[in-house]
C-alpha cells in the first residue's frame, strides 16, 4: 500500500509539472495548447533514446527539456497567426502527429512495441523500494523548483505582460509589447517543462510506448488546471495532485462494489471525474485557488 | 514651428471603398490639434493608420523626422507615439495599477531572463515605474480605485485610465480618439484640464472629438477632414465660418 502511495505521489508530481506547463501557456498568455501530450511524448522519447545511447541521465533530461522547448518554438512558428479555437485544433493535431511518428518510425521509436529498458537512476543500487522513494524525492524537488520559478514569473513584469496579452493581444501591442516574442518565449518554456515531465516519466516507468501519450492526458491536465484555478501556479499544482488522487482512488471502486465488471468500473471512473469537475466549478467557478492580481505597493512603503 | 507628425498622401481602401483618399497634414509640436469632420470622414481610419493598426495602401507617415509608415505598433509606442481608443478599452482582469505599469516602455525587467533572475536593474526600474504609476493615479484622482480591475470602473474613470496609461508611456504625441464620448460635463471639464496641463508640460495632443464647444475651447489648430482627406485647417473660428466645412457637415455637395 505504501509503495502504491509513493507511486501515486510520483505520478502526481509528473502531472503537476504538466499542469504548471499548461498554466503558463494557457493561464498566463491565454494560448490553448491541446498538444501538451505531444510535448510530453517528445521529452519522454528524447530522454529515453539518448539515455539508452549512453548519455548520462541529468544531461538526457536537460536535452529532453531543450528538445521540448525547440518543439515549442516550432509549434509557435506554425501557429503564430492562430488564436483560440484554431490554435487548439492545430496543437491537438501536433500531439497526434508526434504519436503517429512514434507509432510508425520504427527505426527510431520501435513503433507500438515501445521502448523498454530505459535507464532508471540508481535502481540497481537502491533496490525497487529505495528507488521508488528516491525518485519520488527527485520528482518532488523538481516540482517545487519549477513551481517556485513559475510563481516568480507570475508575479514578475514578464508575467504582467503575459496577462495583458491574454486579455487583449491587440491592445498589448499598443502598450508597446512585442507580442510574438513574448508568446514564443512562453511557449518554449512551457513546452520545455512538458518535455522535462516526459523525461521524468520515461525514466520512472522504464518503458514507454505511443499508448502512453493519448490525448486523454492533455484533457486530464486541462481538468487539473481548471479545477485548481487557471492563472495561478499553486492552483495548477493542487489541481494536478487532486486529479491523480481522484483517478487512483476510483480504481478501488471494483473492490468495493464487487458486482461491477472491470469495464463498468472504467466507465464509472470517467463519469465520476466529469461529475467532480462539475461540482468544483459549481461551487468555485474560478477554481479552488483562483487567480490573484497583486495590489499596488503602498506609497509609504515605497522608497 | 516644427511638425512632429507629417502625413503625406495617405491612402487606404477597404473592400474597394476608398476611406482615405490622400491625406496631407501636419501636427505641429506643442499644439493641441483638433481633428473634426462628419461621420465617415475617415478620422478613425486615419488614427488607425498612424498608430499601426492598419497599414496604409500608399503614402507616408513621418513621426519626429523618422519614417514610421510601415513600423510595428509597439515600435511606434516605444518612440513616443501613443493612442487611445474610442471605446475605452482595457485588459479586463488587470487592475488600474497594472495598466499603468504595463505602459512603461523599455522596461529592462520585463524580459524572460530578467524576470527569472530578478535582475537588480529590472527591480529598480520596476520600483521607479511603480512610483510613477502611483503619482499618475494621484494626478488623475484614481488612487482610491487603483487596485480595482478596470471592468469595475465607471465610464468616466475608464477614460481617465486610458489617458493615464498613455502618459505612462512618456509620449511625445498622444492620439486621443473621442476622449469625451459618453462622459458627463463635470468630468469633461476635468479631462480638459488634464489635457491642458499635459500640453503645458510639452506633450503634443491630437484629438478626434464631436463636442464643438470643447474643440473651440481646447484646440488650436483645428483640422477638418471630409471624404477621406483634409478639407481645411485653421483656428476654430476660422473653420466654423468656412462655407466648405458647413457644406461637408450638411453633406451638401452630393
Amino acid at each position: 500500500m505504501l509503495s502504491y502511495l509513493i507511486f501515486t505521489l510520483t505520478l502526481g508530481g509528473i502531472y503537476a509539472l504538466l499542469a504548471l506547463s499548461l498554466n503558463l501557456i494557457w493561464g498566463g498568455v491565454g494560448m490553448v495548447n491541446l498538444g501538451l501530450a505531444g510535448f510530453f511524448a517528445v521529452g519522454a522519447y528524447a530522454s529515453a533514446l539518448v539515455a539508452i545511447a549512453g548519455v548520462p541521465l541529468p544531461l538526457a533530461m536537460l536535452l529532453a527539456c531543450l528538445i521540448g522547448a525547440a518543439a515549442g518554438i516550432l509549434a509557435t512558428f506554425a501557429t503564430i497567426r492562430l488564436r483560440g479555437d484554431y490554435l487548439a485544433i492545430v496543437t491537438l493535431g501536433f500531439a497526434e502527429v508526434v504519436r503517429m511518428v512514434a507509432l510508425n518510425e520504427r527505426w527510431l521509436t520501435r513503433g507500438s512495441d515501445g521502448i523498454s529498458g530505459i535507464p532508471a537512476p540508481f535502481r540497481a543500487e537502491l533496490g525497487v523500494d529505495g528507488f521508488n522513494l528516491f525518485y519520488l524525492a527527485l520528482v518532488s524537488v523538481i516540482v517545487l523548483a519549477v513551481f517556485l520559478t513559475m510563481r516568480r514569473l507570475d508575479l514578475s513584469p514578464f508575467g504582467r505582460v503575459l496577462k495583458a496579452i491574454r486579455e487583449d493581444q491587440e491592445l498589448a501591442t499598443f502598450a508597446g509589447k512585442s507580442v510574438t516574442r513574448f508568446k514564443m518565449q512562453t511557449f518554449a518554456l512551457s513546452a520545455g517543462i512538458a518535455g522535462l515531465a516526459g523525461a521524468l516519466y520515461g525514466h520512472f516507468q522504464t518503458y514507454i510506448s505511443p499508448d502512453h501519450f493519448q490525448p486523454l492526458i492533455t484533457i486530464y491536465i486541462f481538468l487539473a488546471v481548471t479545477a485548481g484555478g487557471v492563472g495561478r501556479p499553486v492552483g495548477a499544482l493542487v489541481g494536478a495532485y487532486l486529479v491523480v488522487f481522484f483517478l487512483e482512488a476510483t480504481r478501488f471502486l471494483g473492490e468495493i462494489f464487487t458486482v461491477l465488471e472491470p469495464g463498468q468500473v472504467a466507465a464509472i471512473r470517467e463519469i465520476l471525474v466529469g461529475l467532480a469537475l462539475l461540482c468544483v466549478l459549481h461551487l468555485r467557478p474560478q477554481g479552488i485557488l483562483p487567480e490573484r492580481i497583486a495590489p499596488a505597493p503602498k506609497p509609504e512603503t515605497s522608497p | 514651428m516644427k511638425s512632429i507628425l507629417q502625413v503625406r498622401d495617405l491612402r487606404r481602401s477597404f473592400y474597394g471603398v476608398k476611406v482615405l483618399t490622400g491625406v496631407n497634414l501636419d501636427v505641429i509640436e506643442g499644439t493641441i490639434t483638433g481633428l473634426i469632420g462628419p461621420n465617415g470622414a475617415g478620422k478613425s481610419t486615419f488614427f488607425n493608420c498612424i498608430s499601426g493598426l492598419y497599414m496604409p495602401d500608399s503614402g507616408s507617415v513621418m513621426f519626429d523626422g523618422v519614417d514610421v509608415t510601415r513600423s510595428r505598433s509597439q515600435d511606434r509606442v516605444a518612440a513616443g507615439l501613443v493612442r487611445t481608443f474610442q471605446l475605452a478599452r482595457g485588459f479586463p482582469k488587470l487592475t488600474v495599477f497594472q495598466h499603468f505599469m504595463l505602459y512603461g516602455q523599455n522596461h529592462p525587467g520585463e524580459g524572460l531572463l530578467a524576470s527569472l533572475t530578478g535582475s537588480a536593474v529590472g527591480r529598480r526600474h520596476e520600483e521607479e515605474l511603480a512610483e510613477e504609476a502611483l503619482s499618475t493615479a494621484r494626478r488623475l484622482r484614481l488612487t482610491h480605485v487603483i487596485d480595482n480591475p478596470v471592468t469595475a470602473l465607471s465610464g468616466g474613470q475608464k477614460k481617465l485610465v486610458e489617458i493615464g496609461r498613455a502618459l505612462m508611456a512618456k509620449p511625445r504625441l498622444i492620439l486621443l480618439d473621442e476622449p469625451m464620448a459618453g462622459v458627463n460635463p463635470t468630468l469633461m471639464a476635468e479631462i480638459a484640464e488634464h489635457l491642458k496641463a499635459l500640453n503645458a508640460e510639452g506633450v503634443t495632443i491630437c484629438l478626434i472629438e464631436h463636442d464643438m464647444k470643447l474643440i473651440g475651447s481646447l484646440c488650436d489648430p483645428v483640422i477638418v477632414m471630409a471624404e477621406g482627406r483634409k478639407l481645411t485647417e485653421g483656428s476654430f473660428a476660422e473653420v466654423v465660418s468656412d462655407e466648405r466645412v458647413q457644406e461637408a457637415y450638411l453633406g451638401g455637395r452630393h
